[in-house]
């Protein structure tokens, strides 16, 4: 099946060579930063490592950062197999959220409504916000010919603007100052990832993985499916391959992209679900805190794949715990200074992405058979 | 001739790979001074490389180069424009925006500041207009041309930057017939003057007209040269596919029966405001093959589109078995197909395939519908490959890969993959565009028995094709079509090249001096 991305390599070199050299450089790089300031870059990278793995807890804060990436970074591939370019995942999922909260707010003033019960009803309305979100700039996209490019960041900042007015003036629990939501019932906050072992008799440290972290990976082998294996999902991808061929074959592009936008947006507005209903347990200011923006990166690295995208995500969400627990070993590598070293992995994984793959192409050149007669 | 070299260029024991793919063979080709040098050869067959080799876009990987009988190294096109070597390519390379003059001068502006240049290549370029009798409005906007004389505009542009020696790439492709016949003018005029031109062409009767000597490359190979004068069309042919090659079909006359479709004054308008297709009335029967002859761009495509619900009409409509449309009610492509409305466009790249796709997945394009092809919600890839070997199996296709993907198949593969697609359906009306545009000679003649064997089996078949042989080997009744108008219909015994190429050509009454098409 036709992977996006890795139009000349061989599927090896692109799913894994390139990947593993931008890795590569964005820690040469990363070193050489932290060879600047000071500091021993293979202590650095020992800290960064063991924070992010070397502990159960360490593991859990991985993957429950890599959790929301993989929602980013869906929304953000199955937009780029219908060829749109969704950069709004962060709006796209603060909005969603705004649903999710909305929604176990309203469950919690119903009240005892038991967490498997408000789940999908709180999947839903996180999809839908999210969705709806994406959806308009898909819309103006595909009927007014406005660029999806610029207008989902513009809706980036609109979301930011409305969340902030909401919380401020709207849902903020009464008699506080901090913008924040009342808490949701205990009863709606979904089973952490401890509780859940622990029950099973494996006792692990608490942090806050939760159920979230499995519906994020039936969300790959959904989004696998109906990519790969569903006739919408050929539609789709018709419709990001070749436009008129689309239009040709009877399916509206137009539709596609409002209708793709829309799917994509939902995913992103599952980061709710994560963030607030598993974690946070109300509603509040910033709780996507960039991973909408990071699931871009997690997407390109991923080669819009849901196998990639999962690795990538757990590459990512160790980068966050790991250069977190580095901040805290060293004292002279500030959180701006792990900030620093995350955007060289993005620069490498992200932007420059296909920087190696003119010269990978030439020395692994496709052998297409004589018989096909390219001349 | 000279002592210096009878041999204007030379290309010797030129050898190119590309990865596994062997493109030039130890090929020696020598063009002698003040001819007309034809190159002819089926798709992939080496003559691109080998003119990009000569035009300096790519390096041999041996070989040597002479050019008047010196070893010449060519690494860019720049050297070989220095060597006097020019090229007009298949597509031009104008800018629409500047007038014909600036054309010419773009890239050899003879300083900072235009002024003198202007006046200098304006002396000059009239001067070369004189000689070859190539006559140009020099103040022109060069988009607002017919194509006949951008190409002029090329051949002037190589013949201003000093060009000995002209490369033309299939330059017929876009002309009428009797913008042929003056292209053929300008060429014979060239040769009177001492220069000399390689022709690279795919039609034979080009080459019978106007050449002086044939090479013919197959599979890399110079595998026969000839002087033209000596030798026939066929023998070119079967040279070219490496077997005795049949030239055209055996064709019976059709029997027409139920109409199928009727269009009444269909009128398609672009998103400008320009009138594209103008008040078309024709019909359509079973068991009919309609041809519609025109230069590429008169509203043949627009037809097409229109027809298949691709286009939205703007007035006036058509009748579809029993279904109506016009600019109230729609027809969508999806709509089209179910009514038994198949459609090879004839930009097959464009609209037909998508090239990034596996074959299978091209293979039921626009039918990913089908009931048989999905189990419940799953598409059911296993039964799409299916189909896919039984189409390929039935038209040939190769190689015999339907999880290849598209783009690494040859144009002529490509094509078959779309005609087994749209036919295989069974569809009661077929519209076909260019079904042999890039196709090598084999494939022609296998595409157009099966078009006739369809028409045969009662399907009515609309048939678009810039190549006037085809329409002519193939319909029963031909339309022409000129400046988005139907100017004509002609009755298949009755059709006469030189009388249609004149109503393409938006002449009406008989040939005139330009006497017809090429021959």
């Amino acid at each position: 099946m036709s992977a996006g991305g890795g139009d000349e390599l061989p599927r090896w070199v692109s799913l894994a060579l390139l990947p593993a050299i931008n890795i590569a450089c964005a820690l040469l790089a990363s070193g050489l930063v932290i060879l600047a300031i000071g500091e021993d870059p293979l202590a650095a990278l020992g800290y960064l490592v063991t924070g992010a793995l070397g502990s159960a807890t360490g593991i859990g804060y991985t993957l429950y950062y890599a959790t929301s990436l993989i929602f980013t970074g869906l929304a953000v591939a199955l937009a780029f197999h219908a060829g749109l370019f969704n950069i709004g995942g962060e709006g796209q999922a603060y909005i969603g959220g705004l649903g999710v909260g909305l929604c176990c707010l309203v469950l919690s003033a119903v009240g005892g409504v038991p967490w498997w019960l408000a789940l999908p009803i709180t999947i839903l309305a996180g999809a839908v916000f999210g969705g709806a979100w994406a959806a308009v700039p898909g819309w103006l996209q595909a009927y007014r010919g406005s660029h999806i490019v610029i207008t989902t960041i513009m809706f980036n900042f609109i979301a930011s603007a409305l969340m902030a007015y909401l919380m401020v003036n709207v849902l903020i629990k009464p008699g506080q100052m901090s913008p924040e939501s009342r808490e949701f019932d205990p009863s709606l906050f979904l089973p952490m990832m401890h509780e859940m072992l622990g029950g099973l008799g494996i006792e692990v440290e608490q942090t806050p993985l939760n159920l979230t972290f499995l519906l994020a990976l039936l969300a790959c082998a959904l989004v696998w499916f109906l990519v790969w294996h569903t006739r919408w999902g050929f539609a789709l991808r018709t419709v990001g391959a070749n436009e008129h061929a689309a239009h040709y074959a009877g399916v509206s592009p137009r539709r596609m992209v409002v209708l793709a936008m829309a799917a994509s947006g939902a995913l992103a507005g599952l980061v709710g679900i994560n963030e607030l209903q598993g974690v946070q347990h109300k509603l509040l200011l910033n709780f996507q805190a960039g991973m909408g923006f990071t699931g871009i990166a997690v997407a390109l690295m991923g080669r819009a794949h849901p196998v990639g995208i999962v690795l990538s995500a757990l590459l990512f969400g160790a980068l966050y715990q790991g250069g977190s627990e580095l901040s805290f070993e060293v004292q002279t590598i500030s959180p701006e200074l792990v900030v620093v070293i995350q955007g060289v992995v993005i620069l490498f994984a992200g932007a420059l992405e296909h920087m190696f793959k003119p010269a990978l192409a030439r020395l692994f050149r496709p052998a297409p058979k004589p018989a096909t007669g390219v001349a | 001739m000279s002592q210096i070299s009878a041999w204007a260029i030379e290309l010797v024991g030129i050898d190119k790979r590309f990865g596994p793919v062997h493109a030039n063979r130890d090929v020696t080709l020598r063009i002698a001074q003040g001819t007309i040098h034809g190159l002819v050869g089926e798709n992939g067959a080496g003559k691109s490389t080998l003119m990009s080799i000569l035009y300096g876009f790519y390096q041999a990987d041996s070989g040597e180069i002479r050019v008047r009988g010196e070893t010449a190294r060519i690494r860019t096109p720049s050297d070989a424009l220095g060597l006097g070597i020019g090229m007009v390519h298949q597509h031009f390379m104008l800018v629409d925006d500047f007038t014909v003059l600036e054309n010419l001068m773009l890239g050899a502006e003879g300083g900072a500041l235009l002024k003198g240049g202007i006046a200098k290549a304006r002396a000059e370029v009239e001067r070369l207009e004189r000689t070859y009798n190539l006559n140009v409005p020099l103040d022109a906007r060069v988009g607002d041309l017919p194509v006949g004389l951008q190409q002029r505009v090329e051949i002037l542009k190589a013949l201003y930057r000093g060009a000995e020696v002209l490369i033309l790439d299939e330059p017929t492709a876009v002309l009428s017939p009797p913008e042929v016949a003056d292209l053929f003018r300008i060429l014979r005029a060239l040769r009177e003057q001492g220069r000399t031109i390689l022709l690279i062409t795919h039609k034979l009767k080009e080459i019978m007209a106007v050449t002086d000597a044939v090479s013919v490359l197959r599979q890399g190979r110079v595998v026969a040269e000839f002087r033209t004068a000596e030798t026939t069309e066929t023998e070119i042919a079967s040279a070219m596919v490496g077997r005795r090659a049949e030239l055209s079909v055996a064709r019976t006359p059709g029997t027409p029966g139920e109409e199928l479709l009727r269009a009444d004054g269909l009128t398609v308008t672009d998103a400008l405001g320009v009138d594209r297709l103008k008040a078309a009335s024709f019909h359509l029967r079973r068991g009919e093959i309609v041809g519609v002859a025109g230069v590429a761009g008169n509203g043949q495509s627009e037809l097409l589109e229109a027809l298949a619900g691709m286009v939205p009409v703007s007035s006036g409509g058509f009748t579809l078995k029993d279904r109506k449309v016009d600019s109230g009610n729609r027809l969508t492509p999806a709509e089209a197909r179910a009514l038994g409305l198949a459609h090879v466009p004839e930009d097959r790249l464009k609209l037909a395939v998508v090239k990034a796709f596996p074959a299978f997945e091209n293979a039921m394009l626009g039918y990913h519908g089908d009931a048989e092809l999905a189990k419940g919600p799953r598409l059911d890839w296993r039964a799409v490959v299916a189909r896919t070997a039984g189409l390929m199996e039935r038209f040939d296709v190769r190689p015999r890969q339907p999880a290849l993907r598209t783009s690494l198949f040859s144009g002529g593969n490509q094509q078959k993959l779309v005609m087994a697609r749209e036919m295989e359906r069974d569809p009661d009306v077929l519209l076909v565009g260019q079904p042999t545009r890039g196709v090598d000679i084999g494939a022609i003649e296998f595409i157009h028995k099966r078009l006739l064997e369809m028409r045969d089996r009662g399907k009515a078949i609309l048939l678009v094709s810039a190549e006037l042989d085809e329409i002519m080997a193939l319909s029963d009744r031909i339309l022409v079509m000129c400046g988005g108008e139907i100017v004509g219909e002609v009755a298949a015994g009755e059709a006469d090249e030189a009388r249609i190429g004149c109503m393409m050509a938006g002449l009406t009454g008989p040939a005139a001096e330009n006497g017809g098409a090429a021959a």
